[in-house]
């Protein structure tokens, strides 16, 4: 990527973003071989949103990561750092070789982002149920600021189980932050299993519309379905705060990791990585029928 | 959580309600509560928080101010008078206060979020640690109602493990402010420092130490408030007052101490406790805190550095404070003037034998 300026609304063909989301999905193969073990199906889940947010929609400068203005995003479901950090290195906010020693010794890059080691990156995180809270207090920030930048977070669908979540989801609200958009990558999964047996979160929307945020739901690995989300999005300003519930799928793009418990860490080795990279270059093959 | 009746600020609008303890009851508590009664509000530490920060933000943009549902107990209600597009009440939300206060810091802002410290710096430890320190942002977290000062209001709204609990966390820094004047100085002092912040203060009633702090005031420097070569009693926030008179009562009996304020936890005064232990024949530490973790430990942390010198910790003993009256429960753990005095003397007769 050579652009400089990237913003919102820009015309990117369908086919350059499938290719970067694959491109997500190779190099989270890659590194995670590195390290040994990795996220491979949470980050999978995201591939398509990833490609969307930065290759179509975000307002960031590569050159000038700490520019003020700049839109920002937490990644509150931070083990996907994996799939956005060839994003960002992609998009040259650092040289992409500094990947090829991810998680060794000394490295920047580990499992979970680090906002003082890595640029491009607006927030560290890890710990579950704090990237919302991060994000209405630079809602705050930019109305204080008077800037017009939005906040973007993207949670995990368990993640919702946190407390802090909702204790954010009312302040949000309460301040009618219309700058903060909330992106839940709804893959279904957390690691014990199925959230609804775990510990159920749904009605998403009407939970999210009931804490006085405005929702919509599309479909997670849909490119004109994100696109026109996000295309919808009201601008920054006094408002209800606005949520989009992507619906994905947990491991998608590898039908072997397609909604499978056993893949949310993991290290394909072999046959099997050969495999894999094989039918990540088909590009996504359609989703069975749920039997 | 503060209970609903007990938050100051849930109740009838525009009345004061920032006394927590009327209704003490007691010989020595009445007395205290009379000793309030008229009182200006610049000799009250937590009562100057908001008027100080108000001040400053009067210079600094940068500075905005949270509070989760206390802000008459805090007195932030002041800066919200003056500031109100830069004060932000978070309801009774901790958790989401501080890490909000860590998004705005990350955004350029200087905030300052305050709260009782059983709810800061216990509640909310793990956004300090995760979302404020780790990430080196300026968030200033003030905990006030140190320690046992909350007395009957009971254990939930005591704080004796948040010194240790913030002690252990890399680059936050972990100051108890002494008096309104030293709290004052320590905001100033706070504008500049790059790190984030875990500023203890007590309850608002705590007399003067200092008719002015000397020389400014340095985070990490200690103060040496009085001199004396038979032992040093080194003390933090609201015990630092009743030290000195203990260092007077000592003094009637022949016995002159030193009184060193600790007013910085972390990182601490490693040459003045090494000049404790040089120049004097004892080290007693004191604080409204459990004698594991705080500031005992941190001076003891020195000592075994430094060669051998008398030495005791003093203050809760690892237990959950019994309720009371605060004016007794002080006296109970010995953390009035003539406790620490006794605790002293102890101390000396100890190295004696």
């Amino acid at each position: 990527m050579s652009e400089a300026r990237l913003g919102r609304g820009r015309n990117v063909a369908p086919e350059f973003l499938a290719d970067r989301a694959r491109f997500i999905r190779l190099e989270t193969l890659r590194l995670t071989k590195i390290a040994g073990a990795g996220h491979y199906s949470s980050t999978f889940s995201a591939a398509e949103l990833f490609a969307a947010l930065y290759y179509a929609h975000l307002r960031v400068r590569p050159d000038q990561p700490d520019w003020p203005d700049r839109d920002r995003f937490i990644l509150s479901k931070g083990h996907a750092a994996i799939g956005l950090y060839p994003v960002l290195a992609d998009l040259g906010f650092f040289d992409a070789g500094l990947l090829d020693h991810y998680t060794r010794l000394g490295s920047p890059f580990g499992d979970h982002p680090d906002m003082k080691r890595i640029k491009g990156i607006d927030f560290s995180s890890g710990s579950l149920g704090h990237g919302l809270s991060v994000a209405v207090g630079m809602a705050l920030a930019g109305r204080v600021q008077r800037r017009d930048f939005r906040v973007y977070c993207m949670l995990g669908d368990g993640e919702l189980h946190e407390g802090q979540i909702w204790e954010a989801a009312m302040a949000a609200s309460h301040f009618r932050l219309r700058a903060l958009v909330g992106i839940v990558d709804r893959n279904r999964l957390c690691i014990d299993g199925d959230t609804e047996e775990i510990m159920a979160i749904e009605p998403l929307e009407d939970r999210f519309s009931s804490f006085g945020w405005s929702v919509q739901r599309i479909d997670g690995h849909d490119f004109e379905a994100i696109l026109g989300a996000l295309d919808a999005l009201a601008p920054a300003g006094t408002g209800a705060p606005q949520m989009i519930i992507a619906d994905t799928i947990k491991g998608r793009g590898v039908r072997m990791m397609e909604g499978n418990l056993n893949w949310h860490v993991g290290n394909l080795v072999g046959r099997d990585y050969d495999a894999v990279i094989a039918e990540l270059g088909r590009g996504l093959a359609p989703v069975p029928a749920r039997g | 959580m503060a209970a609903e009746d007990d938050a100051p600020g849930a109740g009838a609008a525009g009345q004061d309600q920032s006394d927590l303890f009327r209704g003490t009851s007691g010989p020595a508590d009445l007395t205290e509560s009379e000793s309030v009664k008229g009182t200006p509000a610049s000799r009250l530490p937590a009562f100057v928080l908001g008027e100080e920060l108000a001040d400053l933000a009067d210079r600094d943009p940068r500075i905005v101010v949270l509070t989760a549902d206390l802000a008459s107990a805090n007195r932030t209600i002041e800066f919200k008078a003056r500031h109100p597009d830069r004060y932000f009440d978070f309801g009774i939300a901790e958790k989401n206060m501080i890490t909000a206060a860590a998004g705005m810091a990350a955004s350029g802002l200087l905030p300052y979020a305050a709260t009782f410290a059983a709810f800061s710096g216990i509640l909310a430890a793990e956004q300090i640690r995760t979302d404020c320190a780790y990430p080196d942002l300026p968030v200033r977290v003030v905990g006030t109602h140190s320690g046992i000062s909350m007395g009957f209001y009971g254990t939930s709204h005591h704080a004796t493990e948040d010194l240790g609990m913030m002690r252990t966390i890399a680059d936050l820094t972990v100051v108890c402010a002494t008096d309104a004047r030293h709290l004052r100085a320590v905001l100033r002092a706070s504008l500049e420092h790059p790190h984030a912040m875990y500023i203890r203060l007590g309850r608002g009633r705590d007399p003067d130490v200092y008719a002015e702090v000397p020389g400014g005031l340095v985070l990490g420097r200690a103060i040496r408030l009085r001199d004396g070569g038979d032992l040093a009693i080194i003390a933090t926030g609201a015990e630092v007052h009743p030290a000195l008179e203990a260092a007077n009562l000592l003094a009637e009996q022949g016995i002159e101490a030193r009184v060193v304020d600790m007013h910085t936890i972390k990182p601490i005064d490693r040459a003045e406790i090494e000049a404790a232990a040089a120049d004097t024949g004892a080290i007693l530490s004191v604080e409204e805190h459990n004698v594991i973790g705080g500031l005992g430990s941190a001076v003891a942390e020195i000592l075994v550095d430094c060669g051998r010198v008398p030495f005791a910790r003093h203050g809760v003993r690892d237990e959950f404070a019994l309720i009371g009256p605060p004016a007794a429960l002080y006296a109970h753990y010995r953390l009035d003037h003539a406790g620490i005095a006794a605790v002293a003397r102890e101390l000396l007769e100890r190295r004696v034998t």
